[in-house]
């Protein structure tokens, strides 16, 4: 089928696409790598100069560096824990049979398109706010004091706004693993006499090892990036307890003109970034064939 | 299912799916609800009946000029999916009808680089948008948006195209079709829907980028995204126009994302989960 004049054709069809993509990567990254070695302040533009490695060392022995490494791992990580158990959960009580099956599927992956901003504002303002929130008046319902969430608890509460957007996600892919499952493989355990969870254990879980793998893989890269939810809410405090790697990199940039510091964090966001996509890729690539 | 289930064990899962359901649509629910709200009855404490007055989208819009924001946001998303439309559709097609040895790895690295944090290249991406007189213009912004969801429109359409059968070219050809007819009359149409579910899914995404937008705009290009995030200050709007604004803001994109949940799994998955 492929004579030399098609693939000649097929080689200027993919020609644009590849080209954009490589400048898109190439050269920013490039920039980046550059302005790392630079000591550039774009409040005083005129005294750039080379810095060697000296904004590596200021950037990485800085205390709200490594507060900054450990708050994007516990966000990472709480984010994970709620939307995979979550999600495996949701997702086995829509695929019970029940009655409107389709607008519980609606109404569950809803939040999923609510862009960021406003989900936060929507669980800053209507849900947690400590005078006017939904969980003000259920606390006072029960006599109980408000919780002011953000001052109190703000890496936990911008977990919670950041897992409701993703449980949908979580949910709809683990639901598309689940409704693969062999049926009659299930009832033949359910007849040999395996108990519930031993067929959850032993049948559900392994089936969808998988859908699992690629929605921790693939949450985790976007989550890495989490930046409108905490601008929003917490602005990254109180101090900088909120503060995860992305946003202390965009207050390095945009707040302190810091761009050699800005840029040698970039860095570490890169390295950081690509230990998860090489295991995304292999999840992936295994798949193409 | 081959075995009935009791009557009563399906009420109970009906019951507790509806239950969680709402909780989950409960934040989205709620804002609609005060929305409809004038402001004295939105911090009165929690009701769910509201006296259905539509004052706090008159205000949003005469006040806060919601129109500016509104429309770039359609022009940003739309135009920034149909960029890369009309450089990936060729892409994706040459990939999956005249695949060569390295498609894979073409492809492979395609997807690396969505995976590029956007805050490692915020440093440069900025400047650049300073110096070129690209900051706070809609056409950096388009550019800029569909340059980052070039990868998934590739690899959602190649997943779509690659599933057209090679058969059906054959056919067409021993029925003395040229390679016109063949692209109009044979690949067109069966490649449409993928086309079609790409954009829809695209145009979502685009919608709701909330990183580049918030950079790299103030005033004239700001989508919606950057309106609202704009809130979080003290002098922000009070509950209802808040509410307002965020029904306004979601409400397109919710409408298309519940027409576009199978896309939403195989786009976002790279075809890893069908």
């Amino acid at each position: 089928m492929a004579t030399r004049q098609t693939q000649g054709l097929a080689r200027l069809m993919r020609a644009p696409a590849i080209i954009l993509l490589f400048v898109w990567m190439i050269v920013p990254l490039g920039m980046t790598l550059y302005y790392s070695f630079l000591n550039y302040n774009m409040l005083n533009p005129g005294m750039t100069s080379w810095a060697g490695w000296f904004n590596y060392r200021y950037f990485y022995t800085d205390p709200a560096f490594l507060e900054s490494i450990r708050n994007t791992l516990v966000l990472v990580g709480g984010v994970l824990a709620v939307t995979v158990v979550g999600g495996i959960f949701i997702a086995m009580l829509i695929d019970k049979p029940i009655w409107g099956q389709g607008i519980v599927r609606i109404l569950v992956i809803s939040p999923f398109f609510v862009m960021p901003p406003v989900a936060a504002l929507i669980w800053k303002n209507m849900i947690m706010h400590p005078s006017y929130g939904v969980l003000a008046d259920v606390a006072k319902f029960f006599g109980a004091q408000p919780v002011d969430w953000f001052a109190q608890y703000p890496l936990t509460s911008i977990i919670l706004i950041v897992a409701w957007q993703w449980l949908p996600f979580a949910t709809l892919i683990l639901l598309t693993s689940l409704q693969s499952l062999d049926t009659e493989q299930m009832e033949a355990a359910e007849m040999d006499g395996a108990p519930a969870y031993a067929r959850f254990l032993y049948l559900v879980l392994p089936h969808m090892a998988r859908a699992i793998t690629v929605v921790i893989l693939i949450q985790t890269i976007f989550l890495l990036g989490i930046y409108a939810e905490i601008l929003v809410t917490t602005n990254g405090g109180p101090g900088s307890a909120s503060t995860n790697l992305t946003f202390l990199i965009y207050k390095a940039a945009r707040l302190n003109f810091d761009i050699g510091g800005a840029a040698a964090g970039g860095i570490i966001a890169v390295v950081l970034a690509n230990i998860v996509a090489i295991f995304l890729m292999r999840a992936v690539g295994r798949n193409l064939d | 299912m081959a075995r009935a289930t009791s009557r009563n064990a399906r009420i109970g899962w009906t019951v507790a799916a509806w239950l969680v359901a709402l909780l989950i649509f409960f934040p989205i629910l709620y804002t609609i609800v005060t929305s409809l709200k004038t402001e004295q009855e939105a911090i009165a404490g929690f009701d769910l009946i509201p006296s259905f007055t539509l004052e706090s989208y008159a205000t949003v819009q005469s006040q806060n000029n919601y129109w500016r924001p509104f429309t770039n946001s359609v022009i940003l998303s739309v135009g920034s999916t149909l960029l890369a439309l009309i450089v990936a559709i060729p892409a994706a097609w040459a990939m999956a009808f005249s695949p060569t040895k390295r498609t894979r790895d073409i492809l492979m690295w395609m997807l690396s680089t969505k995976m590029m944090p956007a805050v490692a290249v915020l440093v440069p991406i900025y400047l650049i948008f300073l110096r070129t007189g690209l900051m706070d213009t809609r056409i950096g912004l388009t550019i800029l948006l569909m340059l980052i969801n070039l990868p998934i429109v590739v690899w959602m359409l190649y997943t779509y195209f690659r599933e057209i059968p090679g058969e059906i070219l054959e056919a067409a050809r021993m029925d003395g079709a040229t390679l016109r007819d063949e692209i109009l009359y044979v690949l067109t149409p069966m490649a449409i829907p993928g086309i079609a579910s790409t954009l829809l899914l695209n145009i979502i995404l685009a919608w709701n980028e909330a990183f580049w937008t918030i950079q790299l705009t103030t005033t004239n290009a700001a989508p919606l995204s950057a309106f609202i995030a704009s809130f979080s200050s003290p002098q922000g709007l009070f509950w209802a126009k808040l509410s307002a604004a965020s029904v306004m803001a979601i409400a397109p994109i919710l409408v298309l994302g519940w027409f576009s949940q199978k896309q939403l799994v195989r786009g976002l998955t790279f075809g890893a989960v069908k």
